[in-house]
C-alpha cells in the first residue's frame, strides 16, 4: 500500500531519481532545485550539485529559494565567481547532467523560457529569459528537463528556441557545434518522455500511476509518439514522499 | 586612492542622467540602499546592465529611472515574475523599455572582457537560440589558429558600477567574501564605482575565500549598514525570503507599488 501523492510530486520524485551518487549536475532554478536537493538528502547522497551562484559541491539540507541561498554557499566544496563556473567547469564539458525546467517545450525538446507569443518586442508574456540555460543546454553531456504537461506548455512549436534541444532534428546538434548530446530525458506531471533514437522526437515512455497515454497525449499540442513498451512508473515511496513534504515545508527558511 | 563619502554624496557623484549603470551581487550582496537613494535622487534615461535584474531593477524600472536594461535573467528568484519589468515590457509603463538580451555565460564573459581592457569576448555560446537573431551584440568570430567558429560578445565599459561589500578598512580597502558573482569583473569594468559596506574596521581580518578589491581600483567606498536587505551579507545578515515572496503581491499592482516605494524609500532617508 502507497500514500496517496499529488502529480507534482510524483513529477519531483521521478526527476529526483534521474541522479545518482557521483553525478555531476549543473541545477536550474524552481523544479529543478527541488528534485536535485530531494536526490541528495535521499537516494544519492555523493551527487555534486552545482549552481550559477558559483557555488561547487553545495549540500543544502532544506529547500533554498533562490540558488544563490547562503546555505549554498555554506554547504559547498568551493565557491567560485560567476564568469569561472560557466567558463571554466560548464564550457570544457566536466558537468554530467544539466537540469533544466521550460516554460514552452516542443517535439524536439527545444526550450522556451523568454517570451510567449510570436513578436518578442511586443510579447504576450514577458518570461524571465535565458539564465544560464543555453550553455548548459548546449555543453553538459546531457540534460534532464522537467516542467508540468499542459497545451500550453507542450506545443508544436516554441515561440522562441532560448535553448536548443535538438533543433529541427536528427543532426541539428552536430550541425550546431554543440558539444553536449542534448536532451535524455523529460519528466512531467503525467509520466516520462525520452526522445526517439531514430527522429530525436519526444516519445512517452512511461506513464505515472493514474495516468494513461491517452491523458498525456490530450496534453500535448503534437500527435504525441508512445512507445510500444510503455511502462508505469514506480510510485514514490514513503521516504521519498516524507522528506520531499519536509523540505517543501521549510522552503527557504 | 578610493574616498570615504556618505551615501548620497557618493550616489550624486557618480551616478548621472542618461549613464550606463551597472548594479551587480548574485542574489547576495545586493546594492539595495544604493538603489533607493538613486531613485530618490531620481535619476533618469538609466541604461540599467545587471545578469539578474532581481527587485532592485523592478523598482527602479517601476519609479520610470530607466530607458534600456542590459540582462540574461529577469525574474523574482523561486517566486515568479518581475512585474514592474513585464509591464515595461508589455505596455511600456510607466515608459517603453529598449532590451538586450543576453545568457549568464554571455554577460559573465563582457564583464571580463571589460575588466581586461579587451574590446570583446570569446565564448562557446548561444549557437541555435533565437538570442541570436534579436541581439546585436551577440555575432561570430573565426578562430585564427584553429578556423573554429565561435561566439564574440563586446567589453561591457559602464559609466558606473555600484556594488555592496561586507566591509572597508579606513584606507578604502574593500572586502568581501561568500557567494561573489561577477562584482569584480564589473567593478573594474567601470569607469567609476561606488562601493557601500556594512562596515569600516580598523583592519580587514582575513575570511575564507574573500576576495579584497584595493583601494587605488575604486572610486567611492560609502557605509549603509543593512544595505543590501532584502537580499543578503553573509557574515552580517540572512537573505529575507519571505520579503521577496512578498513583493509579488506589491509590485503586481502600479499604485500598490507606487504607494509601497513612497512609504518604503522615498520619504526615508538615506543612511548617513
Amino acid at each position: 500500500m502507497t500514500a496517496a501523492y499529488t502529480s507534482d510530486e510524483m513529477m519531483t520524485v521521478a526527476a529526483a531519481r534521474q541522479l545518482h551518487n557521483g553525478t555531476v549536475c549543473f541545477v536550474g532554478i524552481g523544479l529543478p532545485s527541488t528534485a536535485a536537493t530531494l536526490a541528495r538528502v535521499t537516494s544519492a547522497p555523493d551527487v555534486v550539485l552545482i549552481y550559477e551562484s558559483g557555488t561547487l559541491g553545495a549540500k543544502p539540507a532544506r529547500l533554498p529559494l533562490s540558488i544563490g541561498d547562503g546555505i549554498l554557499a555554506e554547504t559547498a566544496d568551493a565557491v567560485v565567481s560567476v564568469p569561472e563556473v560557466f567558463n571554466y567547469w560548464l564550457q570544457p564539458g566536466r558537468i554530467d547532467v544539466g537540469f533544466l525546467s521550460a516554460a514552452q517545450i516542443d517535439r524536439y525538446a527545444n526550450i522556451n523560457t523568454t517570451v510567449i507569443g510570436s513578436d518578442y518586442r511586443h510579447p504576450k508574456v514577458r518570461l524571465p529569459g535565458a539564465g544560464g540555460a543555453p550553455e548548459i543546454a548546449a555543453s553538459c553531456r546531457e540534460v534532464v528537463v522537467v516542467l508540468r504537461q499542459t497545451l500550453r506548455t507542450f506545443v508544436d512549436r516554441v515561440d522562441f528556441i532560448t535553448s536548443v534541444g535538438f533543433g529541427q532534428g536528427p543532426g541539428d546538434r552536430q550541425r550546431l557545434g554543440l558539444s553536449g548530446s542534448g536532451p535524455r530525458v523529460v519528466i512531467t506531471d503525467f509520466g516520462i518522455l525520452t526522445p526517439d533514437p531514430e527522429t530525436c522526437e519526444l516519445t512517452l515512455v512511461s506513464v505515472h500511476n493514474g495516468s494513461t497515454a491517452e491523458d498525456a497525449r490530450a496534453a500535448t499540442g503534437w500527435p504525441l509518439a508512445v512507445s510500444p513498451d510503455l511502462a508505469t512508473t514506480d510510485p514514490p515511496t514513503e521516504e521519498e514522499l516524507t522528506v520531499l513534504r519536509r523540505l517543501e515545508a521549510t522552503q527557504g527558511a | 586612492m578610493a574616498e570615504i563619502v556618505s551615501l548620497s554624496d557618493g550616489i550624486a557623484a557618480v551616478v548621472h542622467d542618461g549613464d550606463t549603470l551597472v548594479m551587480e551581487g548574485f542574489t547576495h550582496l545586493i546594492p539595495f540602499a544604493a538603489g533607493h537613494e538613486i531613485i530618490r535622487q531620481g535619476r533618469r534615461d538609466l541604461t540599467l546592465v545587471r545578469m539578474t535584474p532581481d527587485l532592485i531593477y523592478d523598482q527602479l524600472i517601476g519609479m520610470g529611472c530607466a530607458s534600456k536594461l542590459i540582462f540574461s535573467w529577469g525574474g523574482n528568484p523561486g517566486v515568479g515574475s518581475l512585474h514592474r519589468f513585464r509591464d515595461a515590457v508589455e505596455n511600456a509603463w510607466p515608459l517603453p523599455i529598449d532590451l538586450e538580451e543576453h545568457s549568464h555565460a554571455g554577460m559573465a564573459n563582457r564583464y571580463l572582457a571589460g575588466a581586461s581592457g579587451l574590446p570583446f569576448a570569446v565564448l562557446r555560446g548561444y549557437v541555435g537560440t533565437d538570442l541570436v537573431a534579436q541581439t546585436d551584440t551577440i555575432r561570430s568570430i573565426t578562430c585564427p589558429f584553429t578556423g573554429e567558429v565561435l561566439t564574440a560578445v563586446p567589453a561591457l565599459s559602464p559609466d558606473v558600477t555600484i556594488i555592496h561589500a561586507q566591509r572597508a578598512d579606513r584606507k578604502g580597502n574593500v572586502q568581501m567574501w561568500g557567494i561573489l558573482g561577477v562584482q569584480k569583473e564589473a567593478v573594474l569594468a567601470a569607469k567609476r564605482s561606488l562601493i557601500t559596506v556594512e562596515e569600516i574596521v580598523d583592519s580587514l581580518d582575513p575570511q575564507p575565500q574573500e576576495v579584497v578589491l584595493p583601494s587605488f581600483a575604486t572610486t567611492y567606498v560609502a557605509v549603509a549598514p543593512g544595505g543590501a536587505h532584502p537580499s543578503y551579507a553573509q557574515g552580517y545578515s540572512l537573505r529575507d525570503n519571505a520579503f521577496y515572496t512578498e513583493w509579488d503581491a506589491i509590485s503586481k499592482d502600479r499604485d500598490t507599488f507606487l504607494r509601497w516605494m513612497d512609504e518604503n524609500v522615498m520619504r526615508r532617508a538615506p543612511a548617513a
